[in-house]
């Protein structure tokens, strides 16, 4: 249901677009710039609308809404970080004037930075603080308490940019170059953390080479234990329990005795000896009980992956993990080859392939033309896969960790992500996209040092590559020893 | 002695977080628990119950109250403790909507463990299929007092699963020792579920109630 939405959402405002462009209107700057201001805000509204079904079927599928406020921002983030792909598009696909494209990026930009470091961080550290028990309840306190902290966010963040080569010593000390470039240093980071460790396991969790073979009887094997361990468990409590009553009877009993009842309990000590030592064993067996209801969790799971690689779709699957996972390899070899050779990639892979095209196989076409929409096609794919990518990623670990307790923090701290993920993929998005339309990123995000945002990718994807492969071997040898 | 004591085994079922850990204490131990972790694969508490309290047919039985932790990832192997079942708790958070609309999927997926394997992810409540199984059910809604600071007014709820399948209904705070005081009604209500579990259990061979017993006896 959410392909659905996503799909009418992009494809509206482009609908728009064109027949906006179709028809003949009078040159008349304002009346156009009215129009193109009329297409923006339709395509907010619609992906304001799509982040909204997002969140509530979705994310907070377990969980009521207590602060609407949080729903809010994160329809909000989700709107103005599609807002800045939608004018990539635009720009590939020439829709509206460049001026009005320029000042829609200009403010869309500004409206994202102001989220990402204003608005968020502020409901972030004031939820924390009203979560925390040893602050009180006045609405006050926790204000000034919740603008102490976000200070304190401001402090750091902008530290984070000391180390790093971001900007040119021509911009001002709180334009907007600083602030995009130590935003694009996080996103930058989690992008390649994300895609390094996306990579690795994509080809680990599709191919069926890496499936661990489970029969019936080994599965029935570890449930017998586990219910055998249940069992001791129960024996063991309902000896503590009626050792209680025991003891309590012949407390009860012993009451009237005075010093003879004294030393009758004294001498009878036997009981709550006993209990103590069943206390003992019986963390000992909730434990095993605890590590054998994991093992058959592992068990079925592996289970249902041989189900599912018998189906239709387990095998497409399957074959598409082995072109990812050839994908794969070859952009760690590049990766470390541009880090090793120091070399960063000036000609984009639409002109590199037109080239080859042309020159070497000598196939004739109408290169600008063509140009222009295997950009748009290639720059679309990459913009809708990396938002459902992110979309699916940010779902499942939400899921892992929220509780009710946290979930309106973890549900901001998930928006703030994926702001923060966007922004840096439309900086790196420049080097996929040929010459003419790279020039409006350039000038709207200012003089970035975009070679570094490159560099700095690479190194981090190369590291969370290596160490997932590292990590996902140990886990493969360690589940696979534990069965013998 | 204990093998002369019969044993009734009671599921505890709900969302990850609603508090079945403590009231599973609370129940059992008469204490509340500081913050227990998530609950991994299934924890048994026992109690000792006096069926028919004050009167003749006053008998000592074991309570097994099997309390399953919640978490949706280990959906596919909590069935082997479904079976057999012979009473069923369904706790609910009352601070969360979700948690209430979520024990029907509960009560779906605990009476339908035979076939979990062939229904997949889908559960649906069927209230025709559980008049068949006439397993008694008790639904218990925690966390009472932080509800109260949320909700001020009395919020009317669509209808409530205990409405649907004629079950009793107790809202309790599960770290207040005091709310299942014995001669409370939550207390009362809590015996007599536990009553009800032991009659299917065990009488449901014979025909009538305990009162032909009485009167065969006397």
């Amino acid at each position: 249901m959410t392909r659905v939405l996503f799909v009418s959402t992009s494809t509206g405002p482009l609908f728009f677009a064109f027949v906006k462009n179709k028809i003949n209107l009078q040159k008349w700057d304002k009346m156009s710039f009215l129009v193109d201001s009329c297409i923006m805000f339709f395509s907010q509204v619609l992906f304001f609308g799509g982040g909204w079904v997002f969140f509530l079927k979705q994310l907070f599928r377990d969980y009521e809404v207590h602060h609407s406020v949080v729903l809010l921002v994160f329809s909000v983030t989700f709107s103005v970080s599609c807002n800045m792909f939608e004018l990539i598009i635009f720009e590939i696909l020439g829709i509206m004037d460049t001026s009005s494209r320029y000042f829609h990026w200009k403010l869309g930009l500004f409206a994202i930075l102001f989220v990402l470091i204003v608005v968020l961080p502020f409901y972030i550290a004031y939820f924390i603080i009203g979560n925390l028990r040893f602050v009180p309840r006045k609405k006050f306190i926790q204000g000034i308490l919740t603008f102490v902290a976000w200070c304190v966010f401001m402090y750091f963040f902008w530290k984070i940019g000391d180390p790093f080569p971001i900007t040119s010593p021509k911009h001002g000390i709180f334009s907007m170059e600083q602030c995009i470039g130590r935003v694009g240093v996080i996103g930058v980071t989690l992008m390649a953390l994300l895609s390094g460790f996306g990579a690795v396991n994509y080809p680990y969790t599709s191919m069926f080479y890496f499936i661990r073979h489970v029969t019936d009887s080994e599965i029935q094997g570890i449930e017998k234990r586990l219910m055998q361990t249940m069992d001791m468990l129960i024996n063991k409590k309902k000896r503590i329990c009626l050792a209680k009553r025991e003891s309590l009877r012949q407390a009860s009993q012993n009451i009237g005795g005075g010093i003879w009842g004294m030393l009758k309990t004294v001498t009878s000590g036997g009981p709550s000896e006993n209990i103590s030592l069943l206390k003992q064993e019986n963390s000992a067996l909730e434990e095993l009980s605890r590590q054998l209801f994991l093992e058959m969790v592992d068990l079925n799971n592996a289970q249902e992956r041989i189900e599912y690689s018998k189906t239709f779709k387990g095998k497409y699957f399957n074959f598409l993990g082995y072109f990812f996972s050839i994908y794969c390899v070859w952009k760690i070899f590049i990766s470390t080859i541009n880090i090793i050779f120091d070399r960063v990639g000036r000609v984009d892979p639409v002109t590199r392939g037109i080239e080859i095209a042309v020159n070497y196989l000598g196939i004739q076409f109408d290169v600008k033309f063509w140009s222009q929409q295997i950009s748009f096609l290639l720059i679309g794919i990459i913009i809708v896969t990396s938002i459902r990518g992110l979309l699916i990623t940010l779902t499942r670990f939400f899921y892992a960790i929220a509780s009710s307790k946290s979930s309106n923090i973890i549900v901001l701290c998930l928006a703030q992500i994926m702001g923060m993920y966007f922004v840096s993929s439309v900086l790196l998005m420049r080097m996929n996209m040929p010459l003419e339309y790279r020039s409006i990123i350039t000038e709207v995000l200012g003089e970035l040092q975009f070679n570094f945002y490159h560099r700095w990718f690479d190194v981090i994807f190369l590291v969370s590559a290596l160490s997932s492969i590292g990590f996902l071997y140990i886990a493969h040898k360690q589940a696979a020893s534990s069965i013998d | 002695m204990m093998s002369s004591v019969e044993k009734v085994k009671i599921l505890v079922v709900g969302d990850s977080g609603v508090g079945k850990t403590s009231l599973v204490q609370l129940i059992c131990h008469n204490e509340p628990t500081s913050n227990p972790g998530w609950t991994i694969g299934c924890s048994v508490e026992v109690k000792l119950h006096e069926y028919k309290a004050g009167t003749p047919a006053e008998k000592t039985y074991f309570l097994e109250l099997w309390d399953v932790g919640g978490s949706t990832s280990h959906t596919n192997s909590r069935s082997i403790f479904y079976n057999p079942v012979h009473g069923v708790i369904l706790v609910h958070d009352q601070t969360n909507r979700k948690s209430h609309q979520n024990l029907r999927k509960w009560l779906a997926e605990v009476l339908n463990k035979d076939n979990m394997k062939l229904l997949g992810n889908g559960y649906e409540f069927d209230p025709e299929q559980f008049a068949g199984s006439q397993v008694p059910i008790l639904v218990i809604g925690t966390k009472l007092d932080l509800a109260e600071s949320i909700r001020e007014k009395g919020v009317s709820r669509s209808s409530s699963i205990a409405e649907e399948c004629g079950a009793d209904e107790i809202n309790l705070d599960c770290q207040q020792v005091k709310s299942l005081a014995p001669g409370s009604t939550n207390a009362v209500k809590l015996s007599r579920f536990f009553d009800k579990v032991i009659e299917k259990r065990f009488n449901s061979g014979r025909e009538g109630n305990w009162c032909s017993d009485w009167l065969r006896m006397s």
